[in-house]
């Protein structure tokens, strides 16, 4: 077998897959390497206990880009959503709870004031992401460069919010670099819709409600349900993993070439230009273009190495804000939990653990100190309801991202692993008494397990913080935020860069369009 | 009330209870966090102290980091423009070092003390972009520019002051060659090095030895002519050497506030300190694409006619439009020259270009203003054989 290839791929991760698809369909001999045993980065179903399975990291879909989805014929591949337009239920400790659809609230004895204001406050939002989503499909402009196409990019980007209009204009400029709690007081009067629609802005980041940045971390969440028929929060069929098994399939049917177990020790260069990879094996592949989906810290720092990078752009990398702060938490269930207040049908839902910003605020605060959350905060899924290839007949898989689990804490993690893990089944059994019995096996993965499982510096799922410092031609630096970079020949495709993560698959796709255009360089 | 010793803003340095003892005209300037004598007596007197007698200079504020560890070289490799392969034990190199615009961060020498340490002596404090440049090397740098004391002995009687003090061989030294010598308990490092482009020796010493040094020296040099000298002298020498100095003949790059306002290597005359045959370095990128595309600025050594000092002058070409700038100017009193570095845009700077500094001075309240013909000039304006010649002579 040849073991030159026109592109390497590291990591078949969702981009890293979407990446090679579109390169191979142009008709390029494409290696993907991955460093765990099947393809799916951390989008993977994985068994957690005997029978029992489960998206291992992220576990709902809820950004997938339709054109994605089309250009990859990912359904005739067989991805299949067993779930749609989930709704969001805020849970309460009493059975008055809250549930959050796309244009509506209800429950929990909420004003008609409240009502009318998330209505407002979701058309509003709404329309400001849909100019971060326009962004989505291009490469970052570059600022100092005469380029046209980066140039009607601005442009296009800087028309966009001009066609807002004036009021909306301002208070886009308004909000836009603030945080979601000073946001959410002037329009809401129930804690428990404010902490449900603060939680979402805070979701996988080493962010609180009061944190800078987090209205623009809301948008991009916002960015996967503007239309009514986006399937928005989704739960595709054999979890996470039925979606990259699809891209898998979709892959290979376009000749790629996929090599699992084979973790990658380093890229090979010749002076500043990449060569190939060598596998911790020994084993060596040539290529003259290398697309990394690895996080942009482990790339440069680890793979490429800092000393073969100049201290300016080995600085800027070395800076990347990318603690992770999120932890799963898995469960396996002897049956259907019962949660307070909820019925049968509703437990399919996203089940919300953000009573308050403030109770969110305070789970924060623990975090900042490198102590995990006395009181997290979690976003709960019971995937088997939809699903049952996850579990034996009758029995069921809870699945949760709690926050926070700082990644670097002041204690030792193997030490508390098991403390914080009873903590949470605690906090769990709050709203749904019976759980504790009902539990069959458990499994707590914390920021430093996702980084060690899945390869991700600091255990931090996107790869970066969405901040604005982060953010399009500063995503993940300014020098690689076009995909290219100053190693010639090696690109990004990942979460760190443009647009981001949460299982959008566009990082992927953009770079493979950079790569197609006439291999661009900066 | 007294200042308290931390709050002391401007230091002063250890041979500070000599140098004031000497200093006639109480004239001094901050260097870096130290202050530093102007001027001890007469500029002239000074002046000619280093170019015919013997020259002391305190040298104690400039920045000195030890490097050490198994990726030294590998580091120094990355740091500096220049190929450090070559540089063995026992031998000092000059060299710039870029950012990632291949703009010039500083200039400064290296000093490879033994197998595995070296030190690196510049004008400018970049420890930050040291740490950050020793990202995935094995090495350690530390600042010891506190804690060793230089003092720069120079002039054609410098070689017969140090073998007064009984330096055996130190006339053997070669330049950019340095030796070790037991001075009371310790050891005293001689490098043959300096900024005045003459014969001449740089002394180097832990900081409490400092006193000491300088009254063994003064005495051993009392038959040679040794006279402390000031920065404003040793600035009329750098430049009769042609010897850029950072901050005055280019921005070091991480003070540059506006982009494009740093000068490559190439822009300032050091292409020569551009070595692409070894692995990556900072500004390697960039400075082959300059190599290849070519520089924005060239910096000459000019020959001003008249005897008006061009300092801050304009350049013009034959069409007076401007094309560059004087960086430093002085009358050379060995050359009997009046000379100036330059910075001039691409292409100006070529043979046959006719340029003119534009000179102001004035006189009695009036101003005058010349438009004086300059000649670039190859080399330095001051270059004498005793520069270079091993074993150095007696004079």
């Amino acid at each position: 077998m040849s073991k030159q290839y026109d592109v390497i791929i590291i990591g078949a991760g969702h981009n890293g897959l979407v990446c090679a698809s579109y390169l191979a369909k142009a008709g390029r001999k494409v290696l993907i390497v991955e460093a765990n045993e099947r393809v799916g980065g951390a989008a993977i179903t994985r068994e957690f206990a005997d029978g029992f399975s489960v998206s291992a990291c992220a576990h709902l879909l809820h950004l997938l880009h339709p054109q994605i989805e089309s250009d990859l014929s990912l359904s005739s591949h067989g991805l299949k959503l067993l779930a749609t337009g989930l709704s969001t239920i805020a849970l309460t400790k009493d059975d008055d709870h809250l549930v959050l659809e796309r244009d509506s609230v209800s429950g929990a004895g909420i004003s008609e004031n409240d009502q009318r204001a998330y209505r407002d406050f979701q058309n509003k939002l709404r329309r400001y992401a849909k100019i971060l989503q326009k962004t989505f499909m291009t490469r970052p402009p570059r600022l100092v460069h005469k380029n046209r196409k980066d140039l009607m990019t601005l442009v296009g980007l800087g028309l966009s919010v001009r066609m807002l209009g004036r009021e909306d204009m301002r208070e886009l400029l308004r909000i836009g670099a603030i945080n979601i709690y000073d946001v959410l007081q002037e329009d809401f009067r129930s804690e428990l819709l404010k902490g449900a629609l603060g939680f979402d802005a805070v979701l996988g980041s080493n962010m609180g409600p009061r944190s800078p940045n987090s209205v623009l971390s809301y948008l991009y969440r916002l960015t996967g349900q503007l239309d009514k028929n986006d399937s928005a929060v989704s739960v595709p069929a054999g979890g996470m993993g039925g979606l990259t098994e699809a891209l898998r399939k979709a892959a290979e049917a376009a000749g790629v070439t996929i090599q699992c177990q084979a973790p990658v020790r380093r890229i090979l260069l010749d002076v500043n230009k990449v060569t190939g990879i060598e596998t911790v094996g020994g084993e060596q592949f040539n290529s003259e273009l290398i697309v990394s989906n690895v996080d942009p810290k482990t790339t440069f720092l680890k793979l490429v190495g800092a000393r073969n990078i100049e201290t300016g752009f080995a600085r800027r990398i070395d800076n990347i804000r990318m603690q992770g702060k999120a932890a799963k938490l898995h469960l396996a269930l002897q049956g259907l939990p019962e949660f307070n207040g909820l019925v049968e049908t509703q437990l399919g839902n996203r089940l919300l653990i953000a009573p308050s910003l403030n109770y969110i605020e305070r789970a924060f605060d623990h975090s900042k100190y490198g102590e995990y959350s006395k009181e997290p905060a979690m976003e709960i899924s019971i995937p088997s309801i939809h699903d049952d290839s996850l579990s034996p007949k009758g029995r069921h898989v809870l699945s949760a991202i709690v926050q926070y689990a700082p990644y670097e804490l002041r204690a030792d993690w193997d030490n508390e692993r098991n403390i914080f893990k009873n903590l949470l089944i605690d906090k769990l059994a709050e709203y749904a008494p019976g759980i504790k019995e009902q539990i069959i096996a458990s499994e707590l993965l914390v920021p430093a397990d996702i980084e060690k499982e899945f390869h991700i510096h600091g255990g931090h799922w996107h790869h970066g913080e969405y901040t604005l410092d982060q953010f399009m031609m500063l995503r993940p630096v300014p020098g690689a935020a076009q995909y290219s970079t100053p190693v010639d020949g090696l690109y990004l495709c990942g979460a760190g860069s443009h647009p981001g993560g949460g299982v959008m698959g566009l990082a992927g796709r953009n770079a493979a369009t950079e790569i197609l255009n006439g291999e661009a360089k900066p | 009330m007294n200042v308290r010793e931390a709050d002391k803003r401007v230091l002063t340095t250890p041979f500070h209870s000599r140098t004031s003892a000497l200093c006639q005209t109480n004239l001094w300037s901050p260097w870096k966090a130290y202050t530093t004598v102007d001027c001890y007596s007469v500029l002239e007197e000074e002046y000619f102290s280093i170019r015919n007698a013997t020259s002391v200079i305190d040298l104690t504020p400039m920045t000195k980091y030890r490097i050490s560890g198994k990726d030294g070289l590998a580091f120094l490799d990355k740091l500096m423009t220049r190929k450090m392969s070559k540089l063995t034990p026992g031998r000092i190199m000059y060299g710039v070092w870029c950012n990632d615009f291949g703009h010039v961060l500083d200039d400064g020498t290296i000093f490879h003390l033994e197998e595995n340490v070296w030190r690196l002596c510049s004008q400018e404090r970049h420890l930050d972009w040291m740490l950050s440049t020793a990202m995935g090397f094995d090495v350690e740098i530390e600042d010891e520019t506190d804690d060793i004391v230089g003092l720069a002995v120079q002039g054609p009687t410098s070689c017969q002051t140090l073998k007064a003090m009984n330096l055996d061989e130190v006339e053997n030294l070669k330049p950019f060659q340095m030796k070790s010598f037991p001075f009371a308990d310790t050891e005293l490092l001689v490098s043959r090095t300096g900024f005045t482009g003459d014969l001449g020796y740089e002394l180097w010493i832990t900081a409490e030895y400092a006193e000491r040094l300088w009254d063994v020296l003064f005495e051993a040099g009392s038959p040679y002519g040794i006279l402390p000298v000031g920065s404003n002298a040793l600035e009329i020498a750098r430049i009769e050497a042609g010897f850029i100095q950072a901050g005055v003949d280019f921005v070091p790059a991480l003070d540059v506030v506006h982009v494009g306002r740093g000068r490559s290597p190439y822009e300032l005359g050091m292409g020569w300190l551009v070595h692409f045959d070894k692995p990556v370095f900072n500004g390697r990128k960039a400075l082959l694409k300059e190599k290849e595309q070519g520089s924005r600025y060239r910096f000459v050594r000019l020959d001003v006619e008249g005897n008006k000092p061009a300092n801050e002058s304009y350049i013009y070409n034959a069409k007076k439009d401007i094309v560059g700038h004087v960086t430093s100017a002085t009358w050379s009193p060995s050359a009997k020259k009046n000379i100036a570095l330059a910075s001039l845009d691409m292409p100006w700077g070529r043979a046959g270009d006719e340029l003119y500094a534009e000179i102001y001075h004035k006189r009695e309240l009036q101003w005058n203003r010349t438009m004086a013909r300059c000649h670039v000039v190859d080399g330095a304006f001051f270059d004498p054989d005793r520069r270079r010649l091993t074993p150095a002579l007696d004079y």
